[in-house]
């Protein structure tokens, strides 16, 4: 069993018990007094100059209290990578997609808003529009960003070793092209916010964000203010899955008509606008050639990527570059050319997705390790195993697998499966299929170049003694951090959960960079602990000086003072705190010394009690251009096997059973580890089977609502068997690394390689509905 | 025009005047305070706003307020008795059935309607009384798991 007292266990979530009961607050539920709310106006047109703008009419409008356009809001740029600012909060002289932001109203009621939009008048003169990605590279096209000639947004064009010689050396070479769809995030809770300045002009803005110190340093920038005058408070959040881990222009128009008004301004996302905000998974196309030995020994990968980005940047650049060099790994390949084109289109902005850049390109590759691996008469595992890196191995393009459970995954889930009685054995129709998959723990550097550290932490101990209180401004989106840091602090601290009270997502209690890159339980799990470790020595300090007893012989375990060398006589500390708290019930009468008295002393000694954590990585990975994009301290691991029931005559795919095994390190809380690989997969399935969003000739959403852009519902879904598998991660805190986006590597693959075991197709464009599939095996019955 | 409706909500009787076109989601969430009800779409499409009117479960986004008129209304707020939280919203603070929690209302209204009409229910029954509450977190497993839990 575990050596631990609190982590590694199954303990229930903090924030479980106020979101059964509806006591949570998210954004929407929020209110204050005089608030006002805010509404956007939003292009209908995918490429058009503006002529002119006229909101004459709108400041007419009883109940409207202000209106504001580029004119208001200045022409700062911004965006997510400093290398590719190219937005600005409203258009000025073009629009680029149906959704780009022209101006926006606050007014005593959304309504009102909504009216005040409706009188805006916008004069356009409509330019030809690029909705492909082979439109917006065709010879002539018509260009979005003048200072992006081309459309190209960014390209990567990077090798390790030698692709072309190894190809020629290899005894059996591979090439298949594979497409995915864009997708929505789909979360439940779309994005909100509430801007407030106070009289002295500093601002706190309450927003469903995923990533409060990048907002933070975003608005700062484009309203001209100092990063200390503005202050973002994260309330819960419902899912962001990267969606929401950077400013959006609700965010910063509620900034501005705040402090046009004086009062607080409240702006909701309606799940349409979600659509257009999207920032979700881009559409890749991969052409990739693969050429292995006949003993299925890997040589190399030449892979070429083309994303249709939207109409500007977002988090682009690092997508083009982790969906090149997120298959550096975990097989063990000597050569790997890559060359990647993000272009833009006249459509919604395309950014980071669970999985961010290389969900399409693991799919599109292991599906074709499958088809080597049958070509060279290999089973697909073993031919995965022969290439497996092992914990130690450095990918070609510089990544340290400084752990990795691999083999352990994959047997676990062989086993778990009964792979072996299935594989090749099942009727038609039905189909078993395997994958593998691997992600960072954590980018190893932040979006803009900075010796910032990645996070920092603060534990505070209560006067009484009683309580932990632990802060950091990292973002609960739940995926459960909150309950991590609360057990890490207690684990270090030695002392139970119920005495840890959390509190996080405000930039007021530090820096963190927020929820994604699956970076919060490696890198503000060690900050965490280290402020933990500070508070804990603090208290061991003052009691050595209390009990005359050498610090080291003292320790603190599951509340109470542990003398390793024998019972001390601590009477004195239990008179004093009795009789500091006459008439209190709850005096401790416990035969040992408990924390609780413990850290009164050392509160008496000192003051308040307060231990502070930071860390940042050291420095990763190469030094090629791009060399950042993939490092991370630490690398999570998955394989997963999925069991598939095809209609022959229909192409319906039911999904009968997914087994998946993740090496997470160690596991904080298990359930929550559970928790997230169900959730990837779920996430994983729907983007295989159903999800896509669509567009018409116009460049405007047809299915943007959540009836239309289907989602995985309970009916769909199969039974999860999720194994943990535990490496002792040498970098993470106790061991622990990631879960929440390497879960969803394997599993479009996964069910890519199940669909041909039942079918004998080889399907190559997502998402794999009954029409896709029904018409690939017409026309595979029209060839025989 | 504003009209005045009378109904029962958590067992608490209200008298409110609403517009005609207000649903019941902003009536609830709104007029009332009871924002434990969510709204993910507004639309019908996603089950965040679920609550029991007359015992059955509907998307409040989709009943008008005036709708709601002399009939009882069941929210989240108005599961927890004296005795404590019910026995599905334990079992889903168990089982890890929450995560970002955006969804949980109206899973467990959904969840609740199913286990008042059906103590026991078989696993393909619980995933279709809960198929009409999408969630984008869990994968549904732990909230399976919840409900057939409470049902014990």
């Amino acid at each position: 069993m575990s050596d631990y007292q609190v982590i590694n266990s199954r303990l229930p979530r903090l924030d479980a018990p106020a979101k059964a009961t509806g006591r949570a607050v998210f954004i929407d539920d929020m209110s204050f007094p005089g608030m006002l709310h805010a509404a956007l106006l939003q292009s209908p047109l995918p490429h058009a100059h503006i002529v002119r703008i006229d909101t004459s009419k709108a400041e007419r409008l009883p109940g409207v209290k202000a209106v504001i356009t580029a004119k208001d809001a200045g022409l700062v740029r911004y965006g997510v990578s400093p290398a590719r600012y190219d937005e600005t909060v409203f258009c000025h002289d073009r629009v680029r997609y149906v959704g780009d932001e022209i101006a926006a109203v606050a007014a005593v009621d959304a309504e009102t808003a909504e009216e005040a939009v409706g009188l805006i008048q916008v004069d356009y003169e409509e330019l030809p529009a690029v909705l492909t990605i082979e439109a917006a590279m065709a010879e002539g096209a018509p260009q979005l960003h003048v200072e992006f000639p081309r459309n190209l947004s960014a390209e990567v064009h990077q090798e390790f070793g030698n692709a072309a010689d190894a190809l020629k050396a290899s005894d059996l070479v591979k090439t298949t092209t594979f497409k995915n769809k864009r997708q929505d995030g789909a979360f439940l809770e779309p994005p909100g916010c509430i801007a407030v300045f106070d009289l002295d002009g500093r601002l706190t803005l309450h927003s469903s964000t995923q990533a409060p110190h990048y907002v933070q340093r975003t608005v700062a920038m484009v309203l001209g203010l100092p990063v200390g005058k503005v202050r973002v408070v994260k309330p819960y959040v419902g899912g962001g899955f990267g969606i929401k881990a950077a400013a959006n222009t609700g965010e910063l128009a509620a900034c501005l008509l705040a402090r046009k008004t004086g009062k607080p301004v409240k702006f909701n996302y309606s799940r349409e606008q979600v659509f257009m905000l999207c920032r979700a998974r881009h559409q890749f196309v991969h052409r990739m050639t693969t050429g292995v030995k006949k003993d299925g020994t890997l040589l190399a990968l030449q892979h070429e990527c083309y994303l249709d980005g939207g109409a500007y940047s977002s988090f682009g650049i690092a997508t083009v570059y982790y969906a090149g060099s997120l298959l550096g790994g975990p097989y063990k390949l000597p050569n790997m050319k890559y060359d990647g084109w993000r272009v833009y289109t006249n459509k919604p902005t395309c950014g980071a997705q669970r999985g961010h850049g290389g969900v399409a390109a693991r799919a599109a590759w292991e599906q074709q390790l499958d088809m080597i691996a049958e070509e060279l008469g290999m089973d697909p595992i073993d031919l995965r195993l022969k290439n497996m890196m092992q914990a130690g191995d450095v990918t070609c393009n510089d990544l340290n697998m400084s752990s990795l459970g691999m083999r352990e995954c994959i047997e676990a889930v062989r086993n778990s499966s009964d792979w072996a009685s299935k594989k090749g054995r099942l009727p038609k129709g039905k189909g078993i299929g395997m994958a593998c998959g691997f992600f960072v723990s954590g980018a190893g550097y932040p979006i803009y170049r900075s010796d910032t550290y990645h996070c920092t932490a603060t534990v505070k101990l209560a006067e009484d003694g009683g309580t932990v209180q632990v802060y950091s401004a990292s973002a609960e989106i739940g995926q459960g951090s909150d309950t991590a840091f609360g057990m890490i602090a207690a684990e270090t601290l030695g002392v139970p959960l119920d005495s840890v009270r959390v509190m996080s997502g405000d930039t007021d209690f530090g820096v963190d960079l927020g929820a994604y890159s699956s970076r919060q339980t490696l890198m503000t799990g060690h900050a965490v602990k280290e402020a933990a470790e500070a508070a804990k020595r603090q208290v061991l300090d003052a009691l050595a000086e209390e009990l005359k007893v050498p610090a080291a012989d003292m320790d603190i375990r599951e509340g109470r003072i542990v003398f390793k060398n024998g019972p001390v006589d601590f009477s004195g500390i239990r008179n004093r705190y009795i009789k500091e708290h006459r008439g209190w019930s709850d005096s401790p009468q416990e035969d040992f010394l408990t924390f609780r008295e413990a850290s009164r002393i050392a509160y008496l000694a000192k003051g308040t009690i307060v231990g502070t954590g930071k860390y940042k990585p050291p420095l990763l990975g190469g030094k090629f251009k791009g060399a950042a994009v993939g490092t991370s301290p630490a690398y999570g691991c998955s394989a997963q096997v999925v069991e598939v029931d095809v209609d022959l005559e229909t192409g319906r795919i039911v999904i009968e059973k997914m087994t998946d095994a993740h090496d997470c390190g160690r596991a904080i809380n298990r359930t929550s580890v559970e928790a997230q690989m169900e959730g990837s997969l779920a996430m994983g399935m729907g983007e295989a089977l159903f999800e896509e969003v669509k567009f018409d000739d116009r460049g405007r959403v047809i299915n943007c609502d959540l009836a239309e852009y289907k989602l995985v519902t309970a009916l769909d879904m199969p039974p999860v068997e999720a194994i943990i598998v535990e490496s002792d991660e040498p970098n993470g805190p106790f061991g622990a690394k990631e879960v929440g986006e390497g879960a969803i590597m394997p599993t479009i693959p996964a069910i890519l390689n199940a669909v041909y075991d039942a079918t004998g197709l080889r399907i190559h464009e997502l998402p794999l509905t009954s029409e896709r599939v029904q018409a690939a095996l017409k026309a595979a019955r029209a060839k025989k | 025009m504003k009209q005045l409706i009378r109904l029962t909500v958590n067992d608490r009787e209200y008298e409110v005047g609403v517009d005609p076109n207000t649903t019941l989601v902003d009536l609830l969430r709104g007029h009332l305070g009871l924002t434990g009800t969510k709204k993910g779409c507004d639309l019908g499409d996603c089950g965040a706003c679920t609550v029991l009117l007359d015992g059955k479960a509907v998307n409040s986004c989709l009943v008008l307020a005036v709708q709601a008129g002399d009939r009882t209304v069941q929210t989240i707020e108005g599961l927890e008795t004296a005795q404590g939280l019910h026995p599905l919203q334990q079992a889903f603070i168990e089982k890890g059935a929450i995560q970002c929690g955006f969804c949980s209302s109206g899973m467990i209204l959904s969840a609740k309607e199913l286990l008042d009409r059906s103590p026991h229910p078989a696993e393909p029954e619980i995933r279709r009384a809960i198929s009409g509450n999408l969630c984008r977190c869990t994968g549904y497993q732990k909230i399976i798991e919840a409900i057939k839990d409470a049902a014990r």
